[in-house]
């Protein structure tokens, strides 16, 4: 167990945990930040993308002791009032069914315009390829990320 | 926000004291014919009046209405409101929902299955929003003593022409709550609809696009522990060992616990348990047959030509039939096991207490879960509370309840509260799969091409029946053998979305088309005749609806330009399920010599649709879903073990193989008959067809991916 002082939505937080830790058992357990999922472990569904320095991370292979100085965001500090562009346009289109991938789609979405706030589809379909969407939600996911690329 | 925990039971109450000023309605949800409606007010209300559900109308004018059904993707809790809200002419911005708990004696069919939700609640809903509405016009006009047939409603006020008198539903609620409760009321005029057949956003967006936590992994109990399960990893195994040294002596674990063929990990985190889980060494022994998929394929093969299938339907004479015939045609199909993969993994939280039980998760089915428990733990249900989370994906995986059960036992041994955690590794192993298939499908033709004849044989692996037997094209061949066959396997199956069609409408459908072509007829029009011989000279009972299915088949192919476009090869598809009908027409084009599935057009006849934008959510992603599941899902055995354990090995469709889709409605004012399933059956065969048109290939078995066509695009 060791202690990381960690920079976490423009607040300091203070964790004793083993350096291996995943950020996102970090987020869930130590912080209560449950917005991020669990869906895989591998990295390999999305459910678990937050930002590091303002690049979307997989943060269930991430291990807290990397992180360091790095500012993470989750997607409860994504915007102070739920009012991301990404997070509005979300709701425009209509876009969760269970909804359970939805805030790893967003903060994927959210790096991508911020990188490129003016992605072709084939951008946005290869940024997104990370992020499984069991209900098959894709068609309004695109249609989301093209609408907020839109009003940024 | 959803009912977890005691602090939103105390919403609950708080809920009826704000109405105790309010109209408080309650309405059966048991039979839409039976339904009386109750009026309480704060004095009589005791929370179990004989009524089984209510709506509230605040005097601020906020309309509650409590959402029986688990909430998985569906959209219930959007789409029951919108149908009370209509009838009651609702101001909509003020239609608040509550999941809630699981109580068996105000709610009935408490659960999410089958396509069921809306056929069986629509009625009742209807009827529950139109009285609240009768009485706050009653309230309205005895205030302005006018007579109430003179009066309006619109938008959460009632409204006097006349004298201009207007009044807010939340002024009237006490008045109202005072009046006499019609015997029955009248129901609006589909064309008077405002909400119903709209577009409306899910209710729950901003909690899900804002990360609050209303999922069961997300729930949390001060004092709680949580636990992981080693479970065998090959069916047909149990435990012979265990030396749980190593992982009791690791950082944050509380202890380590065997009962029945699991080793649980409890501890204080969830990265602790899981690294301690690791640390386990069990050694397991033979306790069944160890089956490999090698052993499925001979097993098939022999089934199919068992003497001992179970008939489930017979008409005339198929002997004679194929004797007789000009041309036969004969073609089997075959898919593998698929795991639901639902994103969120299966939890659970359970504290057995002295007093009781208190469980809570997402779950499917919360009442069979909680009868479960109480057979289990012999503690009797009414001291058994279930409360239901938002579910992270379900697609029949949580219609089980084996999740549950563990992570009640666990808290009865370690006597603490403990939410169980399931990882991906633990869910895709963990034995709940659409079965193996395989069927054998034969036609006989005679000299005009006509269908004079039709053998279906299913072979399921712990499916008992793997045949729909009433389904198209029965009623509409003279000749007819359906029966199947089932396989008992350690390998445990359960209802997958569209169970048994999910994979039998691909390969009927296709087989359909390869007798169309045998026969020299359009695959449309030939289905067409079919349903004409079924209405004008029907051979036994038919048990779909030949207007119906007709209608959209017709739809699909004008919609699709069905035989008109130039550059594309055009597959058709339609099925009949959970009473509700699609077709579908697939469209594909050539990247060299490999086919890519374009565009899928849709075309759904499920009655009334409440929420145009809930519809097409259902219709694409089941389309989305029935497409990826044909294109790539597989899950193989060897030695009883599952081969592929995570989303590296096992492939779920991603945004960039996804095709257009575009979807309609039929628009004809029957009661609503479903839709969460419907639109997945049809895909598979309009893909596999419009592939066969564009090669000449006839893809038997799922996954397409496995098929040479596509070798070169086997990656990821």
């Amino acid at each position: 167990m060791a202690i990381f002082n960690l920079h976490i939505n423009g607040k300091e937080h203070r964790v004793d945990v083993a350096d291996d830790t995943p950020l996102l058992w970090v987020l869930r357990d130590e912080l209560a930040l449950t917005g991020t999922k669990f869906g895989c472990g591998i990295a390999e569904c999305g459910a678990c993308t937050v930002h590091l320095d303002g690049e979307a991370i997989k943060s269930c292979v991430y291990p807290v002791s990397s992180i360091k100085s790095s500012k993470i965001i989750t997607i409860e500090g994504l915007s102070e009032k739920g009012d991301h562009p990404v997070q509005k346009a979300w709701d425009e289109v209509d876009v969760p069914q269970c909804g359970y991938c939805q805030a790893g789609q967003i903060m994927t979405a959210a790096a991508l315009l911020k990188r490129n706030p003016k992605p072709t589809v084939q951008e946005i379909d290869n940024t997104m390829h990370g992020n499984l969407c069991r209900c098959g939600a894709y068609h309004r996911i695109r249609e989301a990320v093209i609408s907020a690329s839109s009003k940024i | 926000m959803i009912t977890l925990n005691k602090t939103s039971r105390r919403d609950f109450l708080k809920i009826s004291s704000i109405t105790g000023g309010g109209l408080l309605l309650g309405f059966s949800w048991l039979t839409a014919e039976a339904e009386t409606p109750v009026i309480m007010n704060q004095t009589n209300f005791t929370g179990d009046l004989g009524f089984n559900s209510y709506l509230s109308i605040g005097t601020d004018g906020t309309v509650t209405i409590f959402s029986p059904n688990p909430e998985l993707g569906q959209n219930i809790m959007t789409s029951f409101p919108m149908i009370v809200a209509e009838e009651l002419d609702a101001d909509w911005s003020k239609v608040k929902v509550v999941q809630a708990p699981l109580d068996t004696v105000k709610f009935d069919r408490q659960l999410t299955g089958g396509s069921g939700a809306i056929p069986h609640s629509w009625k009742r809903l209807r009827n529950a929003g139109a009285t609240a509405r009768y009485l706050l016009i009653a309230a309205a006009a005895r205030r302005w003593k006018v007579d109430a047939a003179e009066c309006t409603t619109s938008n959460g006020f009632v409204v006097h022409a006349k004298t201009g008198n207007k009044l807010g539903y939340g002024e009237l609620a006490e008045e109202a709550s005072k009046m006499t409760v019609p015997a029955d009321v009248p129901l609006k005029n589909r064309k008077d609809f405002k909400i119903i057949g709209t577009p409306v956003r899910n209710l729950e967006n901003r909690s899900i696009i804002t990360g609050k936590g209303v999922f069961g992994l997300d729930f949390h109990r001060d004092g709680m522990v949580l636990a992981m399960i080693q479970r065998p990893p090959a069916f047909g195994t149990k435990i012979k060992s265990v030396d749980a040294a190593a992982a009791k002596s690791m950082p944050g674990v509380i202890d380590v616990i065997t009962f029945k063929n699991n080793v649980a990990v409890v501890g204080k985190s969830t990265w602790q348990i899981m690294k301690a889980r690791k640390a386990l060494k069990i050694e397991y022994e033979k306790d069944g047959n160890i089956e490999s998929t090698t052993d499925h394929n001979q097993l098939f093969a022999s089934l199919l030509d068992s003497d001992k299938a179970t008939v489930r339907r017979k008409d005339g004479d198929v002997v004679t039939a194929f004797k007789g015939a000009a041309k036969t045609i004969k073609h089997e199909f075959q898919c593998h096991f698929v795991p639901h993969n639902p994103m969120e993994p299966m939890n659970f939280f359970a504290h057995v207490r002295a007093d009781g039980v208190e469980l809570v998760g997402p779950t499917q089915t919360p009442a069979s879960a909680r009868e479960a428990t109480s057979k289990l733990l012999n503690i009797p249900e009414d001291k058994i509370t279930v409360d239901i989370t938002r579910l992270g994906g379900g697609f029949g995986r949580r219609l089980k309840y084996d999740y549950v059960l563990e992570a009640a036992e666990l808290s009865s041994i370690i006597k603490k509260p403990v939410k169980v955690i399931w990882s991906r590794e633990d869910d895709m192993m963990g034995g709940s799969y659409r079965p193996a298939v395989r069927y054998r499908f034969e036609a006989a033709l005679d000299t005009q091409g006509n269908l004079i004849g039709y053998k279906l044989r299913g072979v399921g692996i712990n499916l008992n029946n793997s045949t729909r037997e009433d389904n198209f094209p029965s009623g509409a061949v003279d000749n007819l053998l359906i029966d199947s066959v089932e396989h008992i396997s350690p390998i445990t199956t359960g209802p997958w979305r569209a169970p048994v069609t999910n994979f039998l409408a691909y390969a009927e459908q296709s087989f359909l088309d390869e007798v169309a072509f045998a026969a020299g007829k359009d695959p449309v029009q030939f289905r067409l005749g079919l349903l004409q011989k079924a209405r004008t000279n029907p051979a036994g009972a038919i048990k779909y609806n030949i207007d119906r299915m007709e209608t959209v088949i017709r739809q699909a192919a004008e919609k699709s330009g069905w035989g008109t476009k130039k550059g594309v090869s055009q597959g058709f598809s339609v099925y009949f399920s959970h009473q509700s009908y699609v077709a579908q027409v697939c469209e594909v084009e050539m990247n060299g010599k490999v086919p890519v599935v374009k565009k899928i057009y849709a075309v759904s006849d499920c009655g009334e649709v409440i929420n145009k934008s809930g519809a097409l959510q259902q219709v694409m992603g089941a389309i989305v879903d029935g497409y990826g599941h044909a294109m790539y899902g597989k899950l193989t055995f060897k030695d009883g073990k599952p081969e592929q354990t995570n989303f590296d090995q096992y492939r779920l469709i991603r945004m960039k193989e996804i095709p257009e889709v575009e979807a309609h409605f039929i628009d004809n004012g029957i009661d609503p008959t479903g839709l969460g399933e419907p639109a997945l059956p049809p895909t598979g065969g309009a893909v596999a067809n419009a592939i066969f048109k564009a090669t000449g290939v006839r893809l038997m078995n799922q996954p397409f991916i496995d098929e040479p066509l596509f070798k070169t695009m086997k990656s990821f």
